[in-house]
C-alpha cells in the first residue's frame, strides 16, 4: 500500500508540482522582491523530487528513518538560504505547508472511491510535511543561535583590548563583571601582550567592573600574580570608593599588589618606575 | 645523560633551559648549580626558561629550592622569559613563586642581577669592585 502511494505520487509528479507553484503564486505571503517565480520552480522542484524519492525509499509509517536524511538536508539548505534572504520564519513555513495542500489535493483525486484509504494516506503525508515544517523551524533557529553564539564570542573578544599607553607599559581596562572564564581570557591577553611588546608595566583598570567580591578578587590576584611570575610589574587601578569599602569588608589581603585610585595615579607610578617624568615645555627657551 | 649547561657569565651563572624538564634532570640541575654557585662564588643566577612549554608542580617546587639555595649562598636568582601559558600554570598550581625575582629576557635579567649586585657591593666597599 506505501508502495502504491509513493509509485502513484511519482507518477503524478508534474501536476502536484503544478499545483504547488499554483497554490504558493497566489499566497499572500509570496515575496517577488526576494526571489524570482523562476528559482522559485526551480526550489520547489528540488524539494518535490528529494521528497518523492525520500517516499520511495523509505517507510512513510516512520518519518525519523534514515531514508529521509537527504529529504532534510535539502529542506535545511533552503531553509537556510531562505532566512539568509531575509524570509521570515513564517513565509517559508508557508512555503513547505502549501505543498500538503498540493499532496492532499492529488491523492483527493486518486482515492476518490476509498475514503479509508484516503483518510489513512492523507494523515500519513500530513505526519511528514509536518515534520518537515518542524524542521525548517529548527534550522531557522539554529541559524539565530550560530549568529548569536558567534556575537558573544566577538563581545568577550573585544572586551579585553590590551593598550599599549607608553614604550614598556600596557593597560588593560576591564568592563563588565569578572569571571573565571572572562579572567581566563584577559590573563593570556595581557600575557601575550606583555610579551609581544616586551613591556615591564601592566596596569589593570577596574573602573569597568560593577562590583568586586572575593571571587573576582581571587581572579585579580592571580591575574597579578600570573604577570610577576612573567617578570612584569602589575598595577591595579580605578578603585572606587564603594570597591575599596567592600574589599576591606570583606577582609581580602591586596596589600602585595600596588593598587591606584585613578589610570592616571597608576600611570604617574609606572613612569616613576621606568624613570621617566612628565614636564610642562617652557616654550620661551624651547629651541622649537 | 643529558646535562644542562651551567655558564658562567662575570660573577653571574647562566643557565637556559631548553629541553623538556623531567624530574632527574631538574634535580640535577639542582645540585649542579648549587655545586656550581659555591664553587665559583657567583653573585647571581640567571635561569632562562623561555624554551620550557610545559612545567608541573614539582619543576615549579624545584625552581623555588633553586632561588632558596642560591639565597643562603649569597646569590640572587633571576628566572627569566617564562611563557604565559607557563605563567598561568604555576599560578593555577597555587605556586606564585613568592621570592623569585622575574624579568621579561636574558638582558633585563642581567640589568636586574647588576643592579642587585651593585647595592650589595656599594654597602660592602671590598676589594672587588672591578665590576662592570
Amino acid at each position: 500500500m506505501k508502495l502504491d502511494t509513493a509509485k502513484l505520487l511519482q507518477k503524478r509528479k508534474k501536476q502536484i508540482l503544478e499545483l504547488w507553484m499554483k497554490n504558493q503564486l497566489v499566497d499572500f505571503s509570496l515575496r517577488e522582491d526576494l526571489m524570482s517565480n523562476e528559482e522559485l520552480t526551480v526550489q520547489s522542484e528540488e524539494l518535490v523530487n528529494i521528497l518523492l524519492q525520500s517516499l520511495n525509499n523509505g517507510n512513510l509509517e516512520d518519518v525519523q528513518s534514515a531514508s529521509f536524511e537527504p529529504l532534510y538536508e535539502v529542506l535545511e539548505t533552503i531553509s537556510r538560504s531562505r532566512a539568509k534572504m531575509g524570509y521570515s520564519p513564517r513565509e517559508t513555513g508557508t512555503f513547505v505547508f502549501s505543498l500538503k495542500d498540493a499532496l492532499l489535493n492529488v491523492l483527493q483525486q486518486e482515492f476518490k472511491n476509498d475514503p479509508v484509504l484516503l483518510l489513512e494516506e492523507s494523515l500519513k503525508v500530513s505526519k511528514l510535511i509536518d515534520s518537515l515544517g518542524i524542521v525548517t523551524f529548527e534550522t531557522f533557529i539554529k541559524g539565530r543561535e550560530e549568529v548569536i553564539l558567534r556575537q558573544t564570542d566577538e563581545i568577550a573578544e573585544i572586551s579585553t583590548p590590551v593598550i599599549r599607553v607608553w614604550d614598556g607599559i600596557v593597560a588593560l581596562p576591564i568592563i563588565g563583571t569578572l569571571d573565571s572564564s572572562r579572567t581566563q581570557v584577559v590573563m593570556e591577553n595581557l600575557l601575550q601582550e606583555i610579551v609581544a611588546t616586551s613591556s615591564s608595566i601592566a596596569i589593570l583598570d577596574i573602573s569597568g567592573v560593577p562590583a568586586v567580591d572575593s571571587l573576582v578578587a581571587q581572579h585579580l590576584i592571580k591575574t597579578v600574580s600570573a604577570t610577576r611570575l612573567m617578570g612584569a610589574e602589575c598595577i591595579i587601578s580605578g578603585i572606587r570608593p564603594e570597591i575599596a569599602q567592600t574589599v576591606v569588608h570583606l577582609g581580602i589581603d591586596l596589600s602585595g599588589i600596588v593598587t591606584k585610585a585613578t589610570l592616571a595615579s597608576a600611570l604617574r607610578y609606572a613612569f616613576s618606575l621606568l624613570q621617566l617624568e612628565v614636564r610642562k615645555l617652557n616654550l620661551k627657551t624651547n629651541q622649537l | 645523560m643529558d646535562k644542562i649547561p651551567i655558564l658562567k657569565i662575570g660573577h653571574f651563572l647562566m643557565v637556559a633551559i631548553q629541553v623538556d624538564l623531567y624530574d632527574r634532570l631538574a634535580l640535577s640541575l639542582e645540585s649542579d648549580l648549587v655545586q656550581a654557585v659555591s664553587k665559583t662564588g657567583a653573585k647571581g643566577v640567571l635561569i632562562d626558561i623561555s624554551s620550557v612549554s610545559i612545567v608541573d608542580s614539582f619543576m615549579g617546587r624545584i625552581l623555588g629550592n633553586i632561588a632558596g639555595m642560591s639565597k643562603v649562598l649569597d646569590a640572587e636568582t633571576v628566572i627569566v622569559g617564562m611563557q604565559p601559558a607557563v605563567a598561568i600554570t604555576l599560578v593555577e598550581l597555587g605556586l606564585p613563586l613568592k621570592g623569585v625575582q622575574t624579568a621579561l629576557n636574558v638582558e633585563k635579567g642581567m640589568e636586574l642581577l647588576q643592579k642587585k649586585i651593585q647595592f650589595t657591593e656599594e654597602e660592602e666597599i671590598d676589594d672587588d669592585s672591578t665590576l662592570q
